[in-house]
């Protein structure tokens, strides 16, 4: 093996050896928001005027699981290796900041989709499968996945301790995503709240992948790509030039 | 701005066994963090074969193998697994019989299995020995391996690292026992606040130095000018003396104070006393240049 497909094995056998605290407990929790949301509201709630509450909520909950676990890799795994200090084996090694990228992101993205996988289909006994645009879905669960990713790098080599890391977690990635129609339609919310929705890079990913599913959305399925290509892009290009610097990693 | 090292200029030849040496805090560290690319010099240059650490680290990197001093490991793995991830990194292809020959040159055969977590502090400093080796290296770098290990693994080590050595390994060692030192390193460079005080093979400068040791067992204190020359611990007055004569004069002084001596002992210099006396400015050395330079040609 190369040296980033190497870091890319350990980087998933990482995440796999422990794969009920990894994979199974996401999905889990997936399933119980589904069974307690749906339940209460499924009778009170109509989305779009013909979809059921559940049926609405499954993509919501599967690109929150997605996104949620793809950051919590990279980041998890990086600060753990900066505290554990065993992230020397890696700065010893030949690898360039590109390896470094494409491992430490490419897992991460295994993981988010899945778990995001898993979710779905626990979803499919309550709810008939159905795809108005599947590869929709698929692009934004790459590129969802690819983002919280890289945003999971970048705050696992900005933070020094766990603390920090928990901080960046629930203060920002945690708002961002229940803030960003995972339970609800923005069309719902008053004109201000819709509004102030829209400057949520995480709602974009949401609508998108949601428009696979049922074929209508909040906003234009172009639109929100072209926000969530920009804000990968930008993001990429942050956690490349960090990695090349060695921020915090290299004296 | 604190100075961590300054005006360090070392060439170490291609198959030398190399001792980096000098007291908690003189650099020797961060001068071995530079050379491995974990931390980068604010000035100079260093270079590995002729291949900068920083401008080309990839080449750099390949060619060294570097024991770091902490006892750090991957809780996630067993030791094979962290070998072969290892070797991984390093672009190495179905490295299994060199892995075998290390788990087994290291004593850590029946540990392949074992997790990371499970060994003890000897164990794990013997994975780190192997993790480091595990691309074969020719430029080999030991920051105080032997720190806080049992003899066993000491001996396992040095015969080890001795063989690779013969068979034209370069190795860089830094260690705190000077006895290791001085019976593996044909030179050494001593470090004192970040600059070389001492830069000779290891036989020159113990000839250099003080060659004789007097080690006396008085039944009472030493006078202010005598013990300013002594190295006193209790009752035992240690001198370094560089003939005979010097000798004589010591014993005199000691009996015109008017005390008795009730055991004496005359040994050979060795590398901790030559280390004492240079870093207390007693013997000077070969040194310095204005930038600094490591190469393993």
């Amino acid at each position: 093996m190369t040296g980033w497909k190497t870091l890319l094995y350990k980087e998933v056998l990482r995440f796999w050896k422990v794969s009920f605290q990894t994979i199974a407990a996401p999905v889990l929790t997936a399933i119980l928001y589904l069974l307690i949301f749906g339940h209460v509201l499924e009778d009170h709630v109509k989305v779009y005027d013909r979809i059921s509450y559940t049926a609405f909520l499954i993509p919501g909950l599967v690109m929150m699981s997605v996104l949620q676990n793809a950051f919590a890799n990279s980041s998890s795994s990086m600060i753990q290796s900066k505290i554990m200090g065993n992230l020397v084996f890696l700065l010893l090694t030949p690898l360039s900041h590109w390896a470094w990228f494409f491992a430490y992101v490419g897992s991460s993205l295994m993981r988010g989709l899945l778990v995001g996988g898993g979710v779905y289909l626990a979803t499919v006994f309550f709810v008939e499968p159905h795809f108005a645009a599947p590869l929709w879905v698929l692009v934004f669960a790459l590129m969802g996945a690819a983002l919280l990713g890289t945003l999971g790098l970048i705050a696992g080599l900005w933070a020094e301790k766990f603390d920090q890391l928990a901080a960046f977690q629930n203060f920002i990635i945690m708002p961002m995503t229940f803030l960003s129609g995972v339970f609800y339609s923005i069309h719902s919310l008053p004109t201000f709240w819709q509004q102030i929705s829209h400057l949520n890079p995480f709602f974009y990913m949401i609508d998108g992948f949601r428009y696979g599913f049922f074929g209508v959305s909040d906003t234009s399925p172009w639109l929100s790509l072209f926000i969530v290509g920009s804000a990968l892009l930008a993001v990429a290009g942050l956690a490349v030039h960090l990695l090349r610097i060695g921020y915090k990693i290299r004296g | 701005m604190l100075k961590a090292l300054d005006d360090v200029n070392l060439t170490i030849e291609q198959g030398e066994f190399f001792g980096l040496l000098g007291p908690n805090g003189a650099g020797k560290t961060t001068l071995i963090s530079i050379l491995a690319g974990l931390l980068r010099a604010s000035a100079g240059k260093v270079s590995v074969h002729g291949h900068d650490v920083q401008a080309d680290y990839a080449r750099a990197r390949q060619l060294l193998g570097v024991v770091p001093q902490e006892l750090v490991f991957d809780p996630f793995f067993n030791v094979r697994e962290a070998l072969r991830i290892q070797s991984g990194y390093f672009g190495c292809k179905g490295n299994d019989a060199w892995i075998d020959e290390l788990l087994h040159s290291l004593g850590l055969a029946d540990k392949a299995d074992a997790n990371m977590r499970q060994l003890s502090g000897g164990m794990k400093r013997r994975v780190l020995v192997a993790q480091a080796l595990v691309h074969k290296p020719p430029v080999i770098v030991l920051d105080e391996p032997t720190a806080g290990v049992d003899v066993e693994l000491r001996q396992t080590l040095w015969q080890f690292i001795a063989r690779l050595n013969k068979s034209g390994h370069t190795v860089l060692l830094t260690t705190h026992y000077l006895e290791e030192a001085e019976a593996l390193c044909g030179r050494v460079a001593m470090l004192k606040a970040g600059r070389v005080v001492a830069l000779e093979r290891t036989s020159d400068l113990l000839k250099a130095a003080s060659s004789h040791v007097l080690r006396l067992k008085l039944d009472g204190e030493l006078p202010a000018d005598l013990a300013s020359r002594a190295r006193v611990t209790g009752r035992i007055a240690q001198f370094s003396a560089h003939d005979a004569r010097e000798i004589e004069g010591y014993l005199s002084a000691v009996r015109e104070a008017g005390l008795q001596v009730e055991d004496v002992e005359i040994t050979k210099a060795d590398l901790e006393d030559v280390f004492l006396e240079v870093m207390a400015g007693k013997t000077s050395s070969s040194q310095a240049g204005n930038s600094w330079r490591e190469s393993a040609q």
